[in-house]
């Protein structure tokens, strides 16, 4: 197996989503009257894990850095802003579909192009192409300029004339995108690990190699680049529902390198870490945002200090917890030696290799 | 044996910016041979491999493989078609166990990943060759072994492994013994004899007892040219390779 994580990572992220999964029950009594509050502020932080996972397939698995990936984001929150009827609400069964379709197919075009570029010349293109959308939609009419788009009416989850779950209820969106997040993790936590998976790591360590070896690289990249694109729309859809309205921020680099953040803090290649980071992302700023006007300047020291501290992200402290105060002694801690981190994150490749005139 | 060459290079060139590496380099590949490329560091061996492995867009000339033009082909392409290589560095894949990365060699030769996940008999399929290759380099024992674990010497022989994974006509092999110790060295070469005549190989070597054990020609290259091309017995004997290459390295050695 390529990634197998200890135990406590499964058990980790279980004991969290059991805990979210309970909030109707502990938030009112701990937060009070800011609960319901709090619940949307939960319902972000899911999607922005989503947004993050996403990311990470770039940035973690292959080792593509793209600082572009809010493009994908903000263009479904607009799709969807655009295809809703004004005066009524539409159908998720057709809505959903409509933005992954979209997604996907400007995932390809785009992907297609910047995937011809590598290092800096990729995070340059990324940053561009999302620019130019940022620019189009903040000056177009057709998308309310810099105002962005309403959206009046969440789209329904209906059987028949039976409401699935009703999206327009705060708590049944938090669970549906819970849902959605979920869903998003084992999916990608399975892609990882398929043969496929391999190839986007064999990519990562040495390109030149994976060619070498017959694997036409940049189709696995491209096929890779579009499912990151397509989830990173499911996240951006979610998010224009959750605000009501499709803006350009939600297009920016500002966002782009927001999650890019979030995927660093929690830990590249993961998968769990970016989820995680986008948590821990959020958690500081709503609690910084709260203390001081300079809160930015509290949360750049904060990361700065934190990508110090904890190079492999939050990830690291799970799967390499740092041990405090004495070894453990034992029969048990005598014959158990402590895998080394480098099989486990992403950390300690080999870099692409020159080849040499010899 | 045939006259055919396998591989054939003419007039094949490669400059970077001023430095010609390989300059009209007229290569034959007998099918079947071991043939061996010589020459003090600088000579551009490896710009030639990477040249005929597609890893290299040559400036200059053309490379043709079973009588098809190959120079311009990606080096995926170039795979595709039974050309294997090794490279000079250590090039595993370390986080995968020895199984894992001859799997991934294999798998691509044999339909790729959709294929393996269509059809179990595939994905069985890639996994005999895989371990067949392995079997053949004397790793059965390390196949779970995650390869970073192993010591430099079995890695270099999982590197070929990996190439014999994908089922290539043509070998090329870039110093498959550089930083070997004594033993190391004579048990691979040793594999690569037993590959003889199953697989027409290319290798770059410095090691001059195991290129005269291996080798059936020889070529000897200086500054981008072929100095000589002939059986290991004529180039043995032949005074313009002595005073060029030989020479030389019987000087550094004593």
């Amino acid at each position: 197996m390529l990634h197998s994580y200890p135990k406590r990572v499964p058990i980790i992220m279980l004991a969290l989503t059991v805990l979210l999964v309970f909030y109707p029950l502990w938030g009112p009594i701990l937060i009070g009257d800011g609960s319901d509050f709090f619940l949307e502020k939960l319902t972000l932080m899911l999607i922005l894990g989503l947004f993050a996972m996403s990311l990470d397939l770039l940035v973690g698995v292959i080792g593509l850095v793209s600082l572009g990936h809010a493009l994908f984001f903000g263009l479904a929150g607009y799709t969807l802003a655009l295809a809703s009827p004004s005066y009524n609400a539409a159908s998720l069964w057709w809505m959903l579909p409509l933005v992954m379709l979209v997604s996907a197919v400007s995932a390809l075009v785009i992907g297609a192009l910047v995937l011809r570029t590598r290092g800096i010349f990729f995070i340059m293109t990324t940053l561009a192409f999302g620019q130019m959308l940022y620019y189009l939609v903040s000056d177009a009419s057709f998308t309310g300029g810099s105002d962005g788009l309403f959206i009046m009416f969440k789209p329904t989850l209906t059987i028949g004339d039976q409401t699935l779950i009703d999206l327009e209820n705060p708590l049944q969106f938090f669970y549906f995108v819970m849902g959605m997040t979920l869903l998003t993790y084992l999916f990608l936590h399975w892609l990882i690990r398929s043969y496929f998976g391999q190839v986007l790591d064999g990519i990562h360590d040495n390109e030149h190699r994976m060619q070498a070896l017959g694997y036409a690289t940049y189709g696995y990249k491209l096929a890779a680049f579009v499912i990151s694109g397509v989830l990173a729309g499911v996240a951006g859809m979610l998010a224009a529902m959750q605000y009501g309205f499709a803006n350009p921020a939600q297009l920016g680099w500002h966002l782009s390198g927001e999650v890019l953040m979030m995927v660093i803090l929690g830990g590249m290649g993961t998968l769990f870490g970016p989820l995680l980071g986008a948590f821990a992302y959020e958690l500081l700023h709503y609690a910084f945002e709260h203390l001081t006007v300079y809160w930015q300047l509290l949360m750049g020291l904060t990361i700065i200090l934190i990508v110090l501290v904890l190079p492999k992200g939050l990830a690291g402290l799970i799967l390499d917890p740092p041990r405090l105060g004495l070894p453990r002694i034992g029969v048990g801690g005598l014959f158990r030696t402590r895998p080394a981190a480098s099989n486990k994150t992403r950390l300690g490749l080999a870099g692409p290799q020159k080849h040499e005139e010899g | 044996m045939s006259d055919t060459p396998l591989l054939s290079t003419r007039g094949l060139t490669c400059r970077f910016g001023g430095l010609t590496a390989v300059d009209r380099v007229d290569f034959d590949v007998r099918p079947g041979q071991v043939h061996a490329i010589l020459g003090p560091n600088g000579a551009g061996k490896s710009t030639l491999i990477n040249l005929l492995s597609g890893e290299l867009r040559p400036s200059e000339g053309e490379i043709h493989y079973r009588q098809h033009p190959i120079h311009g082909l990606p080096a995926h392409r170039v795979a595709r078609l039974g050309i294997g290589r090794s490279h000079q560095k250590t090039n595993i894949f370390p986080r995968l166990s020895c199984l894992e990365n001859c799997r991934l060699a294999a798998r691509i030769h044999l339909g790729g990943v959709i294929a393996s996940w269509r059809s179990r008999a595939t994905a069985r399929q890639v996994d005999e060759r895989a371990e067949q290759a392995l079997a053949t380099c004397l790793l059965t024992h390390r196949a779970s072994t995650p390869a970073s674990a192993m010591s430099y010497g079995e890695q270099r022989q999982l590197q070929i492994a990996m190439v014999l994974a994908t089922a290539p006509t043509l070998m090329l092999l870039d110093e498959p013994l550089a930083g070997m110790g004594r033993e190391e060295t004579s048990r691979v070469t040793e594999l690569l004899r037993a590959l003889r005549g199953d697989y027409t190989l290319v290798l770059i070597e410095h090691d001059m007892d195991s290129v005269f054990a291996l080798a059936e020609r020889i070529t000897v290259m200086v500054d981008g040219r072929i100095l000589e091309t002939g059986t290991t017995a004529a180039i043995r004997g032949s005074e313009k390779v002595r005073d060029v290459y030989l020479g030389r390295h019987q000087q550094e050695q004593a």
